[in-house]
C-alpha cells in the first residue's frame, strides 16, 4: 500500500517543492482558501476521525472546533518537540516530506482563522529547523505563504522556533510558556489552549504527524481516511520501533496492525533470535506490557492497547528481550524523568528525586526488599497528584515493572 | 561590543518573528546567538539580551538555567553528547560511551586536553533506531552523527581538529 | 459586590463570592486548607500540591439545563483525581471535602515529599513558631521518615540575595511566592529560578543583588524560613516577641506597621524593637511595606540619642534640669516676643504640631513648616474624598502623577498605582525625566523643567491624554516637588486643583488631589495651620527660633548662616544634629516608637501609633515639652497625654470633625485573612487590631464652596553661558538621618552624583563619572556626573539630601574639576 505520510518512501525527492507540487501538493490548501469556508475544513477533519498523534489521541477536528471566536488573534502551533524516548517519526516527516506537513499546518491555520503559525522544534533539531526555514522561504516565494493568498483575503506566516533541551516542552502548555520566552513549565488547565493559549490568545496545538495527515484527508475525503484503521482509531499511524529488534525504524501502518506484524514482519524479529520479554508501546512513559501470544496478536489502536494495561501514546514501541532486567529499565526511565522533571510541582520534583535514589540503590545491588516496596509506594503516592502528565508518566514503568516483573526485583535485591 | 551591535541583522531577523509586544519570545534564539562564539552564555550577553527584550538579567539567567542546551560555563569547543537513554542503551550506547571515553582518556563530563571536545551523556535525541549516536554542539550549531562506531568517531574528532565537521 | 454562590465544604453550607478560589472560600468559612504556593494576592499556580481536596459538582441535564436529581438531592459528580483548592473557583452547588480519607492522604503525601528535601531545622529556624510546614509536619508527620536521610542533598544555607535578604537553599520549598511577588505585584522581576527539577533554586543576579525596594515583603510571604532579612536573622524567636501597632514615619503613605519588641540582654536588659512588620490595612498598604519603612527604625536607636535637656553655658552645652532648660528658653522667647518663630517639620505628630501652633499663635509668633513643598491648603479643599482606596481603582479610572518619582518618594503608592494600571486604570506619568513608573503608564508626558504649569494647562486642550483624564469615572492627581520648591509647588498644586475641579473630579471617593510630601505628617501640619515659606533664610534672620524635629544647619549652609544671626535658638529633637550643636537650649524628645500620637497621611487618613518601647533617658514627647515651655511663657497647653491633646485638636481644627482616639482605633475584618498562625498561610503580616484610621472629608465633599486662587505664572530662570539650571529631585535612600543611621540601608545610598544630558555634559567637557564643581547661591559643592538621556539639555539635576543643599530650582555655575578627579 502506498504511504499516506511517509510518501517520500514512494516518491523520490518529495522534499523538493517542484516534486511535491507535481504530486498534487498545495492543491488542497488552494482549494480550501479559494473555495471553502474555514469551518468546512474543520468538519472534514472531524468526519475523518483523525485523532491527535502527540500521545493523547484527542479528536483533532473537535479540538479545532473549540477555538474561541470571541477572542483574537488566533494562533496555530506545531508540536515538533519530539522528545519521548523511542519516538523519531516527526523528524523523518520534516526531513523528508516537509511540504506535506507545512501544508497541513497551513490548512489548520486557515480552518481556525490564524494568520501566524509557529513550529516549536526541540533544540536538537537545529538542522531540521534550518531546513524547514528554507522550505518556508520557498513556499513564500511560490505564493503559498504571505499576504492575500491565491488572491483571497487570507494571509499566513509560518515561523520556526527552537527549544533548547527540555522534554517537558512537549507538554502543550509548557511549550507555550517556552515559546513566550519563559521557563518551559506547564500551566494549570483549564483554561485549555483553544480558549487561552499563546500570548493568552486562542491557540490550536497539534503534533507534526497530526498535521501531516490533513492534506491527504482534504484531497481524498473523510471516508477514504476512515476506511483505514479501526472503528476506534481511524487512518494510519507511524510506529517508531526501537529496542532489541533486528530492523528498528519508522513504519507507517494502519491502526489495527498487530504487535506481531510490527515486530516480526516489519522489524524482522528480535536480535539474535531471542524472545520478547516486554513491550513499551509509548516510549519511556509506557506501562510495561508482559508479552505472550495474545498480546502479540493484539491489534494496535488506542482502545485495544488499553485493555492490555497500557497506553498506545505516541506509538513508540520499545521492545525488550529476555536478557533485559526490568530493574535496569526503570532505573533508566527514572533517570530520564528525574532529569526532565521541570520542578514546578512538589510531587514530581521530589517524587522523582526519591525514586531515583531508590532505583539507583536497587539496580546497583544495594537495595532491599523494603526498598522495592517503598519505591512502589512512592510511585503510587505520586499518581493522580501531579500538575501535568509528566509526573504521572514517570510512575508507569515503575509501578507496572514492579508489579508485573517481581522476579527481576527479587533477583536485584538478593545480594 | 554588544550583541545588538555585533549581530544587528540577526537580532532584527529574530525579533521580526514575534509580535513586538511579545518580544520576550526572542530570548531563546538570542541565547543561541550569544552562545555561538564561546560555547556558553556570559554575563555580559545576558545583560545585552535583557536590555533588548526589556526584561531583567535574572529572568534571562533563569532561562539559561532551565534548558540543557544553554551553558553558562566554558567547555570544549565541541560538546559531544552521546545519547544513553533507554532505546539507545538497548542498542549498545553505554558500551560505546565507555569505549569512547577510554579512548580519549577522559571521564564523562570532562574535556580533552586540547580543549576540543567535552564528552557528555544525554537523554533521547529522537534517533533511537540509529544508535549508537551522538550530537555535536559547537560553533556552527548542532549536528547529528548516527550509526556511529569508535573508528568513525575518532575520524570525526580528527576532522574537527582541522576545523571541519 | 460580585455574585454570591452557595456550596458545601465538609458538609457545612458556605456562601462566597463567585470566582473566589476554593481555598479562599474555605478560609472565609473558617476551614483551613493548607497551602504553600497559594497566596490570595498572587495569581494561583497550583504547583505545591498541598491543597489537594475532593471536589464534586452538580450534574446538569444537557437537554433541560436543570440539575439532575438523585434521592431528592442534586446528583454530585466527583472528579476522579484530587484537585487543588487554590486553582479551582467556587461555583453554585459545589461540594468540597477537605478532610476525607482521600484528601488527607493526598495532603500527607505532599508533606512527606516536601520533607524529603527539607532540613527540619525548626529549632534554629527564624520562621519556627510561625511556619505552616512546621505546623503541618506536627499534624501529618508520621514520626519516622521513610526517606533515607543519608541521601539528602545538602545545600548552601546562607546565600545573600542582596545586602538585605538571605536565602537558605535547604529550607526553600520552591513555591515561587517570592519570585511571583516580585514579578506580579512589584513589577520588578529581580528574582528567578535557576536550573530545573530537584535542582531548582532561587537566584538574583541584578546589580546590586535583589534590586528592589520591596524585597522585605518576600520574607513575610515566604511560607518557610528560606528567606530572612539580614536584620532579623537569628535575631529572636517569633514567640518571644511582643507586638505593638505603629505607623511608618518615613513618607506620606502612612503604612500600618507592627513593632516587634523584646527585652534584650545585648541592650543592657532594655526592651528594644527587633523588627518592623507590615500590619494589614487594605486601604493603605494592604500587607506590604517598603524596605525603607522596614529597616529605617534603627535611627531611633544609638548613641546619638539626646537623653537630657541642655543649656549653653560659657559657649558650651551643659546638662540642665527640665525646669531650668524650659525656663531659659521661655525667658528668651518672651523677651523677643515680636520675633518668635516656630520652625517644625512633618516628622512630628499632630499632637506635637498642634501644641506648637497653639503656642506660636498665643505668643504672637509665626509657625513655619520646614518643607520645600506647598499646596497643603488645597488638599484640604480638594484632597481625595473619604472612602478613597487606590486598591479599588482600575478600568475606567485615571491617575495622573506629575513632578513626582513615586518609586523613590512613596514606594507603596508606586506599587498601588502600578497595580491600578494592571487592573486597567489609565495612568499618566508627567515628569521631566524617565521614572520607573513609565513602564506601567498608559501615557507618559516628558516636559522640560519649569513647564509644569503649562503641562497641566495643556489638559484643557483636546487630546487623547486629556480626554482619558477628563472622561475618567474617577481621577486622582499625585503631585510632587521634582524640580520645584515652595513657590513652584504652590503654582503646580493650584493648577492641579483647578483641573480636578473643572473636570468634576473632586468631592468623592477616588477623586482628588494628593500631595507627595517629603515627610510623613506634612499633611497634618497643613491641617493644623503650618505653612512653608519661600524664603526661609529671611524668615529666620534675627529671630528667636524654636526648631522642632528638623536639622536646617545640617541640611543647608545658607540656613546655617542665617541661624548664626539669630537672637536665640532652642532645638528639640531625638538625636544630636548639626542644629543641636548651635542651639542655646536643647530639649530631648522621644522617638515615635516610645510614645503615642497620630499622623495624617497624604490621602488624609488620620492614624494612630502606639508606644512600643520605653523612652530613652529623660526624653519626653514633643507635645509635652512644648506644654512645659508654654507654661513657663504663661500659656496653658495640655501635655499630660496624647489623647487629651488630640481631643482639643479635634475640637478646634474643623476638618478633624471631633474625631476621637476611639474612632481611630476601630477595625473591621480585612480580606484576605493573613497573619494568623495556621496552615492556610497568608504571611507574617499582622492582623489589624489597633485601628484602620479615619479619612478626613475634604471641603469639596462636605459641600463647602471651593475657591482656588488664580494660578500665577512663574518667572522662568535664565541660565547664562557656563551656567545651568539646577533642579532638585528626590531619592529614597539619601543621606537623611533615617537612612544614614540605619545600618543596612546605608549600603544602598551610593555616592553623590548629579545628572546631566550627555549633550550638556559635552558642552562642559565633562565625561560620565567625572567630578564637577557646582556653585550657586552661596552653595559650593562637588559631585560625580551621571548621564541621563531623558532630561532636557541645559539642566543639572541634583538629588536632595545628598550633601548638596538645593531647595528649589536655581541657576548654577558649573566647572569641571581637574581631570585627575575621576571618581572610583
Ligand atoms: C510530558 C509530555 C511530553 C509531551 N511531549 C510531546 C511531544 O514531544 N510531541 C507531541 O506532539 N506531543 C507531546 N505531548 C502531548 C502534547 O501535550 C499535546 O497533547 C499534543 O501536542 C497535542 O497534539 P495532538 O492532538 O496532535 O496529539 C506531550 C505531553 C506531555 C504531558
Ligand atoms: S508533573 Fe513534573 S513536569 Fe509536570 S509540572 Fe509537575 S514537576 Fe513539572
Ligand atoms: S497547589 Fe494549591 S496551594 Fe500550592
Amino acid at each position: 500500500m502506498a504511504h499516506v505520510l511517509l510518501r517520500h518512501r514512494d516518491i523520490p525527492d518529495l522534499n523538493k517543492l517542484s516534486v511535491y507540487k507535481k504530486n498534487g501538493g498545495f492543491d488542497a490548501f488552494k482549494k480550501a482558501v479559494t473555495k471553502m469556508q474555514p469551518n468546512e475544513v474543520t468538519n472534514i477533519v472531524k468526519d475523518s476521525g483523525l485523532r491527535g498523534r502527540g500521545g493523547a489521541g484527542f479528536p483533532t477536528g473537535m479540538k479545532w472546533s473549540f477555538i474561541d471566536n470571541n477572542s483574537w488573534p488566533h494562533y496555530v502551533v506545531a508540536n515538533a518537540d519530539e522528545s519521548e524516548p523511542g519516538t523519531f517519526k516527526d523528524r523523518e516527516i520534516m526531513e523528508s516530506n516537509p511540504f506535506q506537513f507545512l501544508e497541513g499546518l497551513a490548512l489548520a491555520s486557515y480552518a481556525v482563522g490564524a494568520n501566524v503559525a509557529y513550529i516549536y522544534l526541540r533544540g536538537e533539531f537545529w538542522q531540521v529547523a534550518a531546513f524547514l526555514d528554507e522550505k518556508i522561504a520557498e513556499m513564500e516565494e511560490a505564493g503559498y505563504l504571505g499576504e492575500n493568498l491565491f488572491g483571497k483575503d487570507y494571509s499566513l506566516k509560518i515561523f520556526t522556533h527552537l527549544g533548547a533541551g527540555a522534554y517537558i516542552c512537549g507538554e502543550e502548555t509548557a511549550l507555550l510558556e517556552s515559546l513566550e520566552g519563559k521557563r518551559g513549565q506547564p500551566r494549570v488547565r483549564p483554561p485549555f489552549p483553544p480558549s487561552v493559549g499563546l500570548y493568552g490568545k486562542p491557540t490550536i496545538i497539534n503534533n507534526v504527524e497530526t498535521f501531516t495527515n490533513v492534506p491527504m484527508i482534504l484531497a481524498n475525503g473523510a471516508d477514504w481516511y476512515k476506511k483505514m484503521g479501526t472503528a476506534d482509531s481511524a487512518g494510519v499511524k507511524i510506529f517508531s520501533l526501537s529496542g532489541r529488534v533486528r530492523k528498528p525504524g519508522n513504519y507507517e501502518l494502519p491502526f489495527g496492525t498487530t504487535f506481531r506484524q510490527l515486530i516480526y514482519e516489519h522489524g524482522m524479529g528480535i536480535q539474535d533470535g531471542r524472545s520478547i520479554k516486554a513491550i513499551m508501546p509509548a516510549g519511556a512513559s509506557s506501562s510495561l506490557i508482559v508479552v505472550d501470544d495474545k498480546v502479540l496478536d493484539t491489534p494496535m489502536d488506542y482502545a485495544t492497547v488499553r485493555t492490555l494495561g497500557g497506553d498506545l501514546g505516541s506509538a513508540s514501541v520499545i521492545v525488550l528481550d529476555d536478557t533485559v532486567n526490568i530493574d535496569w529499565v526503570i532505573n533508566k526511565t527514572i533517570h530520564f524523568f528525574k532529569h526532565e522533571s521541570c520542578g514546578k510541582c512538589t510531587t514530581c520534583r521530589e517524587g522523582n528525586h526519591w525514586m531515583r535514589n531508590l532505583t539507583d540503590r536497587i539496580h546497583h545491588g544495594k537495595g532491599s526488599k523494603d526498598d522495592v516496596t517503598l519505591l512502589l509506594n512512592v510511585a503510587k503516592q505520586m499518581q493522580g497528584k501531579c500538575l501535568c502528565a509528566l509526573g504521572e508518566f514517570s510512575t508507569m514503568a515503575v509501578v507496572t515493572g514492579i508489579e508485573r516483573f517481581p522476579d527481576d526485583f527479587k533477583k536485584a535485591t538478593k545480594a | 561590543m554588544s550583541l545588538e551591535k555585533k549581530y544587528a541583522k540577526e537580532v532584527k531577523q529574530i525579533l521580526a518573528k514575534y509580535p513586538p509586544e511579545h518580544k520576550r519570545s526572542a530570548v531563546m534564539p538570542l541565547l543561541y546567538l550569544a552562545q555561538r562564539e564561546e560555547g556558553y552564555v556570559n554575563k555580559e550577553s545576558m545583560k545585552d539580551i535583557a536590555k533588548i527584550l526589556d526584561i531583567t538579567e535574572t529572568e534571562v539567567a533563569s532561562i539559561v538555567g532551565f534548558y540543557s542546551l544553554y551553558h553558562d560555563e566554558k567547555a570544549g569547543k565541541y560538546r559531544m553528547q552521546v545519547c544513553t537513554d533507554l532505546p539507545c542503551a538497548l542498542r549498545g550506547a553505554d558500551e560505546f560511551l565507555d569505549k569512547l571515553c577510554g579512548n580519549l582518556g577522559i571521564k564523562v563530563g570532562e574535556t580533552t586536553e586540547d580543549g576540543l571536545v567535552t564528552v557528555e551523556a544525554v537523554m533521547c535525541l529522537a534517533a533511537c533506531d540509529r544508535a549508537p549516536m551522538f550530537q555535536t554542539q559547537g560553533p556552527d550549531g548542532i549536528k547529528y552523527h548516527e550509526y556511529m562506531t569508535l573508528d568513525r568517531t575518532m575520524e570525526l574528532i580528527e576532522a574537527l581538529k582541522g576545523g571541519k565537521e | 459586590m460580585s455574585k454570591q454562590v452557595t456550596l458545601t465544604i465538609n458538609g457545612k453550607q458556605v456562601t462566597a463570592p463567585e470566582g473566589l478560589t476554593v481555598a479562599d472560600a474555605a478560609k472565609l468559612a473558617g476551614v483551613d486548607i493548607p497551602v504553600f504556593c497559594h497566596h490570595p494576592k498572587l495569581e494561583p499556580v497550583g504547583m505545591c500540591r498541598m491543597c489537594l481536596v475532593e471536589i464534586g459538582r452538580p450534574v446538569f441535564d444537557r437537554a433541560t439545563g436543570q440539575p439532575v436529581m438523585e434521592n431528592g438531592q442534586p446528583k454530585i459528580q466527583f472528579m476522579p483525581k484530587l484537585e487543588t483548592a487554590c486553582t479551582n473557583r467556587v461555583s453554585e452547588g459545589m461540594v468540597v471535602l477537605t478532610q476525607s480519607e482521600k484528601a488527607n492522604d493526598g495532603q500527607r503525601g505532599t508533606v512527606e515529599f516536601l520533607l524529603t528535601s527539607h532540613p527540619l531545622d525548626c529549632p534554629i529556624c527564624d520562621k519556627g513558631g510561625e511556619c505552616p510546614l512546621q505546623n503541618l509536619t506536627m499534624e501529618h508527620g508520621s514520626g519516622k521518615s521513610r526517606f533515607n536521610y543519608d541521601e539528602k542533598q545538602h545545600l548552601e544555607k546562607m546565600v545573600p540575595l542582596g545586602e538585605l535578604i538571605y536565602l537558605d537553599r535547604e529550607r526553600c520549598i520552591q513555591c515561587a511566592r517570592c519570585i511571583r511577588f516580585q514579578d506580579e505585584v512589584a513589577g520588578e522581576a529581580v528574582l528567578g529560578f535557576d536550573e530545573r527539577g530537584r535542582h531548582t533554586q532561587i537566584i538574583s543576579i541584578s546589580e546590586p543583588g535583589f534590586d528592589s525596594v520591596f524585597s522585605g515583603n518576600t520574607t513575610d510571604i515566604c511560607p518557610v524560613g528560606a528567606l530572612t532579612t539580614v536584620d532579623f536573622r537569628f535575631g529572636a524567636r517569633p514567640w518571644e516577641l511582643k507586638a505593638e501597632a505603629s505607623i511608618c514615619s518615613q513618607c506620606p503613605v502612612g503604612c500600618n506597621t507592627t513593632l516587634n519588641t523584646r527585652r534584650e540582654a545585648k541592650a543592657g536588659g532594655e526592651i528594644v524593637v527587633k523588627r518592623v512588620m507590615p500590619r494589614q490595612n487594605e486601604e493603605v498598604n494592604e500587607i506590604w511595606l517598603c524596605d525603607k519603612g522596614r529597616f529605617a527604625y534603627h535611627y531611633t536607636e544609638g548613641k546619638e540619642r539626646l537623653t537630657k535637656p541642655m543649656v549653653r553655658k560659657d559657649e558650651k552645652l551643659a546638662r540642665a534640669s527640665w525646669d531650668n532648660a524650659t525656663k531659659t528658653a521661655a525667658e528668651n522667647f518672651v523677651a523677643n516676643k515680636k520675633d518668635f518663630v516656630v520652625l517644625a517639620s512633618g516628622r512630628l505628630s499632630n499632637e506635637d504640631l498642634f501644641n506648637l501652633k497653639s503656642l506660636a499663635d498665643t505668643a504672637g509668633g509665626e509657625a513655619i513648616l520646614y518643607s520645600d513643598m506647598d499646596g497643603g491648603e488645597l488638599t484640604q479643599l480638594v484632597g481625595v474624598g473619604a472612602g478613597t482606596n487606590l486598591g479599588t481603582m482600575g478600568k475606567g479610572d485615571a491617575i495622573l502623577v506629575i513632578a513626582s518619582d513615586l518609586y523613590e518618594e512613596a514606594p507603596i503608592w508606586w506599587l498601588r498605582v502600578k497595580q491600578a494600571a494592571d487592573r486597567g486604570a489609565t495612568v499618566i506619568v508627567a515628569n521631566p525625566r524617565a521614572t520607573k513608573l513609565d513602564r506601567f503608564a498608559t501615557y507618559t508626558i516628558r516636559y522640560s523643567y519649569g513647564d509644569e504649569l503649562k503641562t497641566i494647562n495643556d489638559f484643557e486642550k483636546k487630546s487623547k491624554i486629556s480626554d482619558a483624564f477628563t472622561k475618567a469615572k474617577n481621577a486622582v492627581i499625585f503631585y510632587g516637588n521634582e524640580g520645584l520648591g515652595v513657590t513652584g509647588t504652590s503654582v503646580l498644586s493650584s493648577a492641579c486643583a483647578n483641573l480636578l475641579k473643572e473636570t468634576g473630579h473632586t468631592g468623592s471617593a477616588n477623586n482628588g488631589l494628593i500631595g507627595v510630601w517629603q515627610r510623613a505628617n506634612d499633611q497634618g501640619a497643613f491641617e493644623i495651620g503650618f505653612r512653608p515659606v519661600a524664603d526661609l533664610e529671611k524668615a529666620l534672620k534675627n529671630k528667636a527660633v524654636y526648631i522642632v524635629g528638623a536639622d536646617p544647619v545640617g541640611d543647608d549652609p545658607n540656613l546655617a548662616k542665617a541661624l548664626k544671626n539669630v537672637k536665640f535658638v532652642a532645638v528639640q529633637d531625638i538625636r544630636e544634629t548639626a542644629t543641636t550643636e548651635i542651639a542655646d537650649v536643647v530639649f530631648p524628645a522621644q522617638a515615635f516608637t516610645e510614645r503615642d500620637g497620630t499622623l495624617i497621611s497624604g490621602e488624609r487618613r488620620v492614624q494612630r501609633f502606639y508606644a512600643a518601647v520605653p523612652a530613652v533617658g529623660d526624653s519626653k514627647p514633643d507635645y509635652a515639652i512644648t506644654a512645659m515651655l508654654a507654661k513657663q511663657m504663661g500659656v496653658i497647653l495640655q501635655g499630660t497625654s496624647a489623647s487629651v491633646v488630640f481631643d482639643i485638636l479635634a475640637n478646634s481644627v474643623e476638618a478633624l470633625n471631633e474625631l476621637t482616639y476611639d474612632a481611630l482605633a476601630q477595625v473591621k475584618e480585612q480580606w484576605p485573612l493573613v497573619g494568623r498562625n495556621d496552615v492556610y498561610y497568608g504571611g507574617t503580616t499582622y492582623d489589624n487590631t489597633k485601628g484602620l484610621g479615619v479619612q478626613l472629608i475634604p471641603l469639596a465633599q462636605a459641600g463647602g464652596a471651593v475657591k482656588i486662587s488664580k494660578v500665577r505664572k512663574e518667572a522662568a530662570l535664565r541660565p547664562k553661558d557656563k551656567e545651568l539650571l539646577a533642579v532638585p529631585s528626590n531619592k529614597l535612600y539619601d543621606l537623611g538621618v533615617t537612612v544614614q543611621t540605619a545600618e543596612f540601608l546605608e549600603q544602598r545610598i551610593g555616592e553623590t552624583s548629579v545628572a546631566m544630558h550627555p549633550t550638556t555634559a559635552k558642552k562642559f567637557e565633562a565625561a560620565e563619572g567625572q567630578v564637577v564643581k557646582l556653585s550657586f547661591d552661596g552653595v559650593q559643592a562637588e559631585a560625580v556626573v551621571k548621564f541621563d538621556e531623558t532630561i532636557g539639555t541645559g539642566v543639572v539635576r541634583i538629588p536632595r539630601s545628598m550633601g548638596i543643599a538645593i531647595r528649589e530650582p536655581v541657576v548654577a555655575k558649573v566647572q569641571v574639576k581637574a581631570a585627575a578627579g575621576k571618581a572610583k
